[in-house]
C-alpha cells in the first residue's frame, strides 16, 4: 500500500467516527457481539427480528427460505408495480392500450410488466408451499397459534392481491377470469350478491370494477399486507423465533 | 460416599435471599426426563441478515431471467360480448373450478372453500393437532373404525358425484394409512409411514387432492370444460 494513499478501510473509519454518521447510527463497526446487538435492535426495520437466532433454523433444508423468497418476491412486486402504476390508467379502453404502450413504447415496460407478473405466481406459490413447511414441522402449536392463523389471513390476502391484478390489463383473458371467479360469489347465500355488487360497483365486470379492483389492488390490499406481515414476521421473533423440527416422541411417550 | 447426606429439612418461606432453593414435586405421571438439549445460538447480524441478503438477491436474478425469457401474457381487449371457450380463472382457483364440474356452484365456490379457510384456521386450535403420535400408536381396533370410516365415506360420497379426482387419490391415501395397519418397522418407507400422525395424513390428502384438481384443471380442460390433452386445448377453428 502506498504510504500517501487513503485506504479503503481508513476511510470506512473515518465517515465511522464522524460526528454526522454516529448522530444517525449511534453503535460503532459491527465487531463486537455487543455492536452486532445494536445493529439489529437500533433499527427500526431489523428489529422485527431477535438479537440472536437458533444456528440450525439458518440451514436451507429447513426452511428452504420458502418465507424469505415469498417477501421477496413481494418487494420486486412492490417496485416493479410502483413503476408500472406511472403508466396505468385504470379506465377503459386506455388500460388495455396502456398494456400496449408498456410493450412496445415504454423503455423497459414489457421486462418490468413480466417481472411483475412472473414474481405474483412466485408469490403465490412461496406462500403456499411456506404454509407446507410449516405444517409438516408442527410449527403451528403453542405459542405460534396465532401467527399461523395471521398466515392464513396473508395468504388469503396474498390471493386477492393477485386477483385483482389479474383485472388490471383489461384484456380477454383478465376480463373473462374474473368474470368466472366472481360469477362464483355470487353463489354465496344471501351476502353473495350485495358483496359482488360492491366488488364490482355494478352487476357485471365493467369501468366501475376496474377502478374498484385498482384500488384495492394498489391501495388497500398492499397496505393490509404489509401491516399484517409486520406482526407476522414480529410474532416469530416474540414467539421464540423461528421453530425447530418436530422432535421426536420421548421414550415413555411411544405406547407399548 | 463417605459422608452421609444430611436429612432433608422442609422451610416453609417466602424470601428468596433466606430460602433460596427451590424444590419440584414431580408427579409418577409427567415426565421428568430433559427434552430439549441446550441449542447453539449465533448473532442475527450478521449470519441472518446476510442470508436474507442473499435469499432476495437470488429472487431478483432468477426473476430477472425468467422475465427476460418469457412474456406475460396479453390477449385481445375485453370484449364482454366474446366468450372464449374454455373460459378460466387464475391458476390457483382452477382447483376451484374444476369442482363447478361436478357440484351445484354454491357447493364448489362457496361451501368447500369456506370449509377450506375454516380448516386452516382451526388447525393450531384442534387437541388433534398438537400431539404427535403415530397414527396406529393407540387404540388400534378404535382408530381403524374411524380412519376407515372416514376415508370410505368420503370415497363414496365424491364418487356419487362422479368427482373421480378426489376419489382416487382419497383411496391411494387410504390405502398408505392402512398399508402400516398390520405392525412390523422393517425398512425405511415402512418405518418413516408408521411414524406419520393423523393431521399429516389429513394435510397430505388435501394437497393431493388440491393439487390434482389444479393440474386437471389447468392443463387437462378444452372447450365446454372437456377433458382434453394439454395440447389440444385451443383447437384450430
Amino acid at each position: 500500500m502506498n504510504g500517501n494513499a487513503f485506504s479503503l478501510s481508513q476511510l470506512g473509519t473515518l465517515i465511522r467516527g464522524s460526528a454526522v454518521y454516529r448522530s444517525i447510527v449511534r453503535h460503532g463497526a459491527a465487531d463486537t457481539n455487543r455492536n452486532r446487538s445494536l445493529v439489529i435492535f437500533e433499527n427500526l426495520f431489523l428489529h422485527v427480528h431477535p438479537v440472536k437466532v437458533r444456528e440450525k433454523t439458518l440451514k436451507f433444508s429447513h426452511t428452504y427460505w420458502l418465507g424469505g423468497i415469498t417477501v421477496s418476491a413481494m418487494v420486486v412486486l412492490i417496485a416493479t408495480g410502483i413503476l408500472l402504476m406511472f403508466y396505468y390508467h385504470p379506465s377503459v379502453p386506455q388500460a388495455y392500450r396502456d398494456m400496449k404502450e408498456l410493450k412496445f413504447v415504454v423503455d423497459n415496460g414489457v421486462f418490468y410488466r413480466n417481472l411483475h407478473r412472473w414474481a405474483a405466481h412466485l408469490m403465490v406459490l412461496g406462500a403456499m408451499l411456506h404454509m407446507a413447511r410449516v405444517f409438516y414441522h408442527r410449527a403451528y402449536r403453542p405459542p405460534r397459534q396465532f401467527n399461523w392463523v395471521i398466515g392464513v389471513v396473508l395468504l388469503l390476502v396474498t390471493l386477492l392481491l393477485s386477483y385483482t391484478g389479474y383485472l388490471l390489463p383489461w384484456d380477454q383473458l383478465a376480463f373473462w377470469g374474473v368474470s368466472v371467479g366472481t360469477n362464483m360469489a355470487k353463489e354465496a347465500p344471501i351476502l353473495g350478491p350485495p358483496i359482488r355488487f360492491l366488488l364490482l360497483g355494478g352487476n357485471i365486470v365493467s369501468e366501475n370494477a376496474l377502478l374498484r379492483f385498482y384500488v384495492l389492488h394498489c391501495v388497500l390490499l398492499p397496505a393490509s399486507l404489509i401491516g399484517l406481515l409486520g406482526v407476522h414476521i414480529w410474532r416469530v421473533r416474540k414467539d421464540g423465533g423461528v421453530q425447530g423440527p418436530p422432535e421426536p416422541p420421548a421414550d415413555d411417550e411411544v405406547e407399548p | 460416599m463417605s459422608q452421609p447426606m444430611p436429612p432433608l429439612r422442609v422451610v416453609e418461606s417466602n424470601d428468596p435471599v433466606a430460602v433460596p432453593k427451590r424444590v419440584a414435586l414431580v408427579r409418577p405421571d409427567a415426565r421428568a426426563t430433559l427434552r430439549r438439549v441446550e441449542e447453539r445460538w449465533v448473532m442475527t447480524y450478521p449470519n441472518l441478515i446476510l442470508r436474507e441478503v442473499i435469499c432476495f438477491q437470488v429472487v431478483v436474478v432468477a426473476l430477472s431471467i425468467i422475465a427476460l425469457l418469457f412474456n406475460a401474457p396479453l390477449e385481445g381487449i375485453a370484449n364482454p360480448l366474446e366468450t372464449p371457450n374454455p373460459s378460466k380463472a387464475p391458476w390457483y382457483f382452477l382447483g376451484l373450478q374444476e369442482l363447478l364440474h361436478y357440484f351445484p356452484p354454491v357447493v364448489a365456490g362457496v361451501v368447500f372453500p369456506g370449509l377450506v379457510v375454516v380448516a386452516l384456521v382451526v388447525i393450531p386450535y384442534a387437541k388433534i393437532n398438537l400431539s404427535a403420535r403415530p397414527l396406529w400408536s393407540g387404540d388400534k381396533a378404535r382408530t381403524r373404525n374411524w380412519v376407515g370410516g372416514a376415508a370410505g365415506f368420503l370415497a363414496v360420497f365424491f364418487a356419487l358425484f362422479g368427482c373421480w379426482p378426489i376419489v382416487v387419490p382419497t383411496l391411494l391415501i387410504g390405502a398408505a394409512m392402512f398399508s402400516v395397519y398390520g405392525g412390523g418397522q422393517e425398512g425405511r418407507l415402512r418405518r418413516f409411514l408408521v411414524s406419520v400422525t393423523l393431521p399429516e395424513w389429513i394435510m397430505t390428502w388435501f394437497i393431493l387432492v388440491a393439487t390434482v384438481l389444479t393440474l386437471i384443471g389447468t392443463f387437462f380442460r378444452g372447450p365446454g370444460w372437456s377433458l382434453v390433452w394439454p395440447w389440444n386445448m385451443y383447437p384450430p377453428a
